[in-house]
């Protein structure tokens, strides 16, 4: 008798825990996605729904006008192709530079291994700051060039570590012994038998710098001045701080003025809604299938070594 | 005579792997030139630089630049909204990743679960430029979602983009729903290290769920938690000045200026290249003091820490 009792008070608390645990769950899941299916149902709404709050998460109104008008607009076309352009070549910059190193680093007979590690730990925790890191750029005349893009930030040590960690624990050292038995020379090794066995780490690496690429901001803010080198994203900044209509101010227009200015501000945002869409739909489609390879990349990362 | 045959040794492992010094060529060239030379020119933050002079032609001025940082209306502003923003942000950021990687892990429906992830992850992707117009867009007291709820309840619209004292909130509350699902990957990979046997012995043993989170799997991520707090504390001063200077608007001013943006705004805008050396340089020892404290404390506590 006793032990029944137990039995079904234990099953109620279990149904409480997943029913919290459930409604905790769904709100998490609604908070993160929910935002972005407004943007996506905003860009395909008529303006009028969305700045007086009908459209609140499927489309109103459908048309695709946004679009049309953001197919129209250069600059964000010369921005994607310099974003694609900054993106491909500098990503493929960044693993010519990390892998290769970090296999060197991986291999417990390199003389000074730790001294050479240090020197790329410090840069984690040190740098010159903005300025002097700046005048350094110009002081080598790469500002307001596309090279300052992809010279900066180069070699990340985070992922430096990652991937040493991967070559360390992933490639067996007797492989390696028999490949030089065999007459292979280091580079053939690298190439031949080490890379073709780390196909995770290096997805992981491709996908850690392209996505830090494509969301590139700042630094091309700093360092370019012409047009025709801007990336998507100061192109982006610019669209998306043109500003809004504020409430005030407004004071001496006429109503008919007023109502045209609301109508032209109520379609900017409709474009502003569409290229949100256009700059992130690349990333937001290509992330899923790379899941299993990232969270791949924290775990080797998180491992002290 | 020992030591000479050991450098022999030495010279010939050097020679025998040059390959290998060949592979760190790039990387190492990079940091030299990118990273240490920069750090070189940091003494600019001692002198009165003119371009014209160069960095070691520039006149000494020893910490007049610093007095001049301290005394300046805008000092006691950006160190309070650095602090109070990166503390803010510390305490609400940092709980989340971990509860939801504890709550997740519970769903027995691996479907489930792979997705709830995924779409976690998504806002982690979307950049910075983005992701800061669409909180200006959400928030805006005209037409924005955010105040369009509001009203529905019956409040009356906030400029939240307007109030200096909103600002901090704009800023944490957008992090955290950019950053937590990404900040979970870590914790779900150290909760998949959880011995299965023991959840099992607990369960037989009669463990509720939640006690069973409490004292099996909880404590199995807690090196993984302490690692992460010294990291984020490492990080507590160098809030990023890209999603702050994207946020700001002049009448936010006096809640949004931190000592990063200032530092961006006197050396690119107003060419005070000294002025912004130094305080950026500021900025650094108080990040260089907070970390060491916090690893301090951190290892007296967990036995666990970055060195």
């Amino acid at each position: 008798m006793r032990t029944k009792k137990r039995r079904i008070k234990k099953t109620l608390g279990e149904h409480i825990f997943i029913t919290v645990n459930g409604i905790f769950l769904s709100l998490f899941f609604v908070i993160a996605l929910y935002p972005i299916i407004y943007v996506l149902s905003a860009s395909v709404s008529d303006p009028v729904a969305v700045s007086s709050g009908k459209m609140f998460l499927w489309p109103v109104g459908f048309n695709v006008d946004g679009y049309e008008q953001v197919l129209r607009y250069k600059d964000i076309w010369s921005g994607y192709a310099n974003t694609i352009f900054y993106t491909v070549v500098g990503t493929i910059l960044n693993l010519v530079a990390t892998i290769p190193a970090a296999y060197a680093l991986s291999r417990k007979d390199l003389e000074g291994r730790n001294f050479i590690m240090t020197l790329f730990i410090i840069t984690m925790y040190f740098s010159g700051g903005l300025i002097p890191t700046y005048l350094n750029m110009s002081g080598f005349g790469l500002v307001n060039t596309r090279w300052s893009l992809l010279l900066s930030g180069l070699v990340g040590t985070y992922n430096l570590i990652v991937a040493r960690t991967f070559f360390a624990n992933n490639i067996p050292m007797e492989l390696q012994e028999a490949a030089y038995l065999d007459g292979a020379t280091t580079f053939q090794l690298l190439l031949k038998v080490v890379l073709p066995l780390s196909a995770p780490i290096i997805v992981v690496m491709a996908l850690y710098y392209g996505v830090g690429h494509w969301n590139q901001y700042f630094q091309a803010m700093i360092y370019l001045r012409d047009r025709e080198l801007y990336p998507l994203q100061v192109i982006l900044k610019e669209i998306l701080t043109q500003s809004q209509l504020s409430a005030t101010g407004l004071e001496g227009f006429t109503a008919a003025e007023i109502e045209e200015m609301l109508r032209m501000s109520e379609t900017a945002d409709r474009m502003k809604y569409c290229i949100i869409v256009v700059s992130m739909a690349p990333m937001l489609a290509i992330y899923p299938w790379l899941q299993k390879y990232f969270a791949k990349g924290v775990m080797v990362g998180s491992v002290k070594g | 005579m020992k030591q000479k045959k050991f450098n022999k040794k030495r010279l010939h492992k050097i020679l025998n792997n040059w390959e290998l010094y060949l592979m760190l060529l790039p990387a190492v060239l990079y940091i030299i030139l990118f990273v240490y030379k920069p750090m070189y020119g940091i003494q600019i933050a001692f002198r009165d630089f003119q371009f014209k002079d160069g960095i070691t032609g520039s006149r000494w001025v020893g910490f007049d630049q610093f007095r001049r940082l301290f005394n300046s209306y805008w000092f006691p502003i950006i160190l309070k909204n650095t602090l109070t923003i990166s503390i803010l942000n510390l305490l609400l950021s940092f709980p989340l990743p971990i509860i939801f990687a504890l709550a997740a892990n519970e769903l027995r429906n691996e479907k489930v679960k792979r997705t709830l992830q995924t779409v976690s992850y998504a806002p982690h992707f979307i950049s910075m430029v983005v992701m800061c117009g669409m909180v200006v867009m959400f928030t805006s007291p005209s037409s924005g979602i955010i105040n369009k709820a509001i009203e529905f309840f019956g409040g009356e619209a906030i400029a939240f983009m307007q109030k200096p004292e909103m600002f901090k909130w704009v800023f944490v509350l957008s992090g955290i729903w950019q950053g937590t699902g990404w900040s979970s990957i870590i914790y779900f990979s150290a909760l998949a290290a959880v011995d299965k046997s023991l959840l099992e012995a607990a369960e037989i043993d009669g463990a509720s769920r939640l006690q069973r989170i409490l004292y099996i799997n909880l404590p199995t991520i807690v090196p993984t938690i302490s690692i992460q707090i010294v990291l984020a504390v490492g990080r507590l001063m160098s809030l990023g000045q890209e999603k702050v200077l994207l946020l700001q608007t002049s009448p936010n001013l006096n809640g949004s200026e931190i000592i990063a943006t200032y530092v961006y705004k006197v050396g690119l805008e107003q060419y005070s290249y000294s002025f912004s050396t130094a305080a950026g340089l500021f900025n650094s020892l108080c990040n260089c003091i907070l970390l060491i404290t916090a690893n301090t404390i951190t290892k007296k506590i967990t036995k666990q820490g970055l060195w």
